[in-house]
């Protein structure tokens, strides 16, 4: 486990940039690996794998509901496919067909949503995934991840090759600090906890990870010991995890770059009065959809930042006292 | 299984085929008579003489696909796997029942034999182009055999799939329309007339193919071309009369959602005894 105090995150790839490459890779050792876009290949990074393995590639066009129909097929016929486009337009147009086509029969669709949250900036909220994390995690059967970084998102995918079932990836388009060595390993379903702390636990997931790691910092230099963990699966959740952190630490900060209803943070609430209740505050959009801005002015405007999740601690805690 | 290509022993098979979704739509007492009715020819044809595949064998490789679309006409896809031992024919009367492996529509958790679970229109072409692609990244023989109803191809999916299908030249599809002109509400060309089909179709470069759904001798005929046809995907438009066989379901609307009483149940029995 690293060190409490001071972690050094580096500049890193954006979680598509991340996703792109994995593929790439899968590419190369997985035959049976197909991949479909939504003319967005060049975003989402799917091109790279579509220009080495053109044979495996399927442009579909602007069709989102007609390509996880298809890859729902593929993946029937023994295939292992990631579909890909923005989040919102996987999640939102080609909800139904994952419903009956991927859920409901329990098919190896894999679906990697990019552009996720508020941090894709100036196309404003059309554009913009606050809902993805709930819609995914309602389809009975689904695992969902969320990986915060370059190396999370790299292990992450590959691992969703080797594992049988269907499964939503999402990642972001914003460039997001290295938090991982590059031998680290992953295990969907197993939380990461990054910092120890005995007083309160930021869980996050995406973008906020570091966010929660800044926090740790701030709140360690008041005095207060923060634990951190990186909830990289959002489904199947990590109960042991969340569960001791409430009984050793009695306060808990659920951070996330998505809707307050229904993503992380209501999923880790329902753990935590199921196994051991304990005080909890939120940090996530709120009730709202954002607006066309900078991604740096969007997370300050809508409160996705380390002094957001520092504040809601600080909550916790007079709470908790 | 017994398969056969001689028209007569098809007719005779689609008669007593016709008797099995009546008595079961009735004692389940809910579920859609017409276009089970309507379609009884194309999936007989497909199942008893077209399709390559094995009872014994399910998830053989290289089988032909069959995706029922238009899911809520399960009773006939039933009975005919019933027929072919797939599952069990003396379970066919729990249709619709708690537990059974007959459900209201498609779902392959209860009968692994299906190759899709369908029931929310729209979907089954974007799956037959999907399991399409994969037997020709595979350099597998299989073919997908997909049904679709004449109202169900008002969803939009459809024709995000039929825009694929064309331009990449998925020509190991096949799709076949029902096109019995009754949709629930009424009269297709009064909710949504659909007409110049075969253009449309065709517009969308597929192989169009018009037949009367009820001539086996022409369904045969239809498949073979289809089977033929390189570089472009077949759509064959059978026209078929909703309720087919039974004269007071014929042409009727009411009979898309409604099971026969079993009064109904015994003058249709009688006209197909």
């Amino acid at each position: 486990m690293p060190a409490k105090t001071k972690f050094e995150l580096k500049p890193g790839l954006a979680t598509r940039e991340a996703f792109g490459k994995a593929l790439a890779e899968l590419g190369k050792v997985n035959p049976n690996v197909v991949v479909l876009d939504a003319d967005l290949s060049k975003s989402t990074y799917t091109a790279e794998f579509g220009k080495a393995f053109p044979d495996r590639f399927f442009e579909c066009g602007i069709a989102e509901a007609n390509m996880v129909g298809i890859g729902a097929g593929l993946a029937s016929a023994g295939k292992i496919p990631f579909a890909s486009s923005f989040s919102v337009f996987l999640l939102n147009k080609g909800f139904e067909q994952l419903r009956v086509t991927a859920a409901l029969p329990n098919v190896n669709l894999k679906i990697v949503g990019t552009h996720s949250g508020i941090s894709i900036g100036e196309d404003g909220p059309s554009q913009m995934s606050v809902e993805d994390l709930s819609l995914a995690c309602s389809l009975p059967g689904f695992t969902v991840m969320s990986p915060a970084d370059e190396v999370a998102t790299m292990a992450l995918v590959k691992r969703a090759a080797d594992v049988f079932g269907p499964m939503f990836i999402r990642t972001g388009r914003l460039k997001v600090p290295v938090i991982y060595a590059a031998d680290q390993a992953f295990e969907i379903g197993k939380a990461i906890q990054l910092i120890d702390g005995a007083d309160v636990t930021l869980i996050a997931t995406g973008l906020m990870v570091a966010e929660c790691i800044r926090a740790a910092e701030t709140l360690e230099a008041e005095g207060i010991s923060a634990r951190v963990i990186d909830m990289h699966t959002i489904k199947p959740l990590d109960r042991d995890a969340i569960t001791r952190a409430a009984k050793e630490t009695g306060a808990l900060v659920v951070a996330e770059e998505h809707l307050m209803d229904g993503g992380l943070g209501v999923r880790v609430a329902q753990v935590v009065g199921e196994t051991h209740p304990a005080v909890m505050e939120f940090v996530g959009i709120n009730n709202t959809y954002a607006e066309s801005a900078t991604p740096d002015q969007l997370l300050d405007k809508y409160g996705l930042r380390a002094v957001n999740v520092v504040t809601a601690a600080r909550r916790a805690l007079g709470r908790k006292r | 299984m017994q398969t056969t290509s001689n028209v007569a022993e098809l007719a005779a098979l689609c008669k007593s085929m016709r008797r099995e979704v009546i008595e079961m739509i009735t004692d389940a007492k809910s579920g859609h008579p017409g276009g089970s009715l309507s379609s009884v020819e194309i999936v007989v044809t497909l199942f008893m003489d077209v399709m390559r595949h094995d009872p014994a064998n399910p998830k053989w490789k290289d089988r032909d696909h069959f995706i029922l679309s238009k899911g809520h006409c399960c009773p006939i896809l039933y009975a005919v796997m019933a027929e072919c031992g797939y599952c069990p024919k003396d379970q066919l009367s729990t249709l619709r029942k708690l537990g059974s492996i007959y459900q209201g529509h498609p779902d392959v958790r209860f009968l692994p034999a299906l190759e899709a679970t369908t029931g929310s229109l729209g979907q089954g072409l974007s799956l037959a182009i999907g399991m399409g692609l994969a037997a020709r990244l595979d350099k597998s023989p299989s073919r997908t055999f997909v049904v679709l109803g004449d109202g169900e191809i008002q969803e939009g999916q459809i024709w995000e799939g039929a825009m694929f299908g064309g331009f990449h030249k998925v020509d190991n599809v096949v799709a076949i329309v029902d096109s019995n002109r009754i949709q629930l509400d009424g009269f297709v060309k009064d909710i949504m007339d659909e007409s110049p089909l075969a253009e449309k179709w065709s517009s969308f470069n597929w192989h169009v193919i018009e037949v009367d759904g009820h001539d086996i001798g022409a369904l045969q005929k239809a498949f073979a071309e289809a089977a033929a046809m390189k570089g472009q995907p077949t759509v064959i438009i059978a026209h078929t009369v909703k309720g087919k066989g039974v004269s007071f379901m014929e042409n009727n609307p009411k009979y898309h959602g409604t099971a026969p009483t079993v009064e109904e149940e015994a003058r249709a029995l009688a006209e197909l005894a």
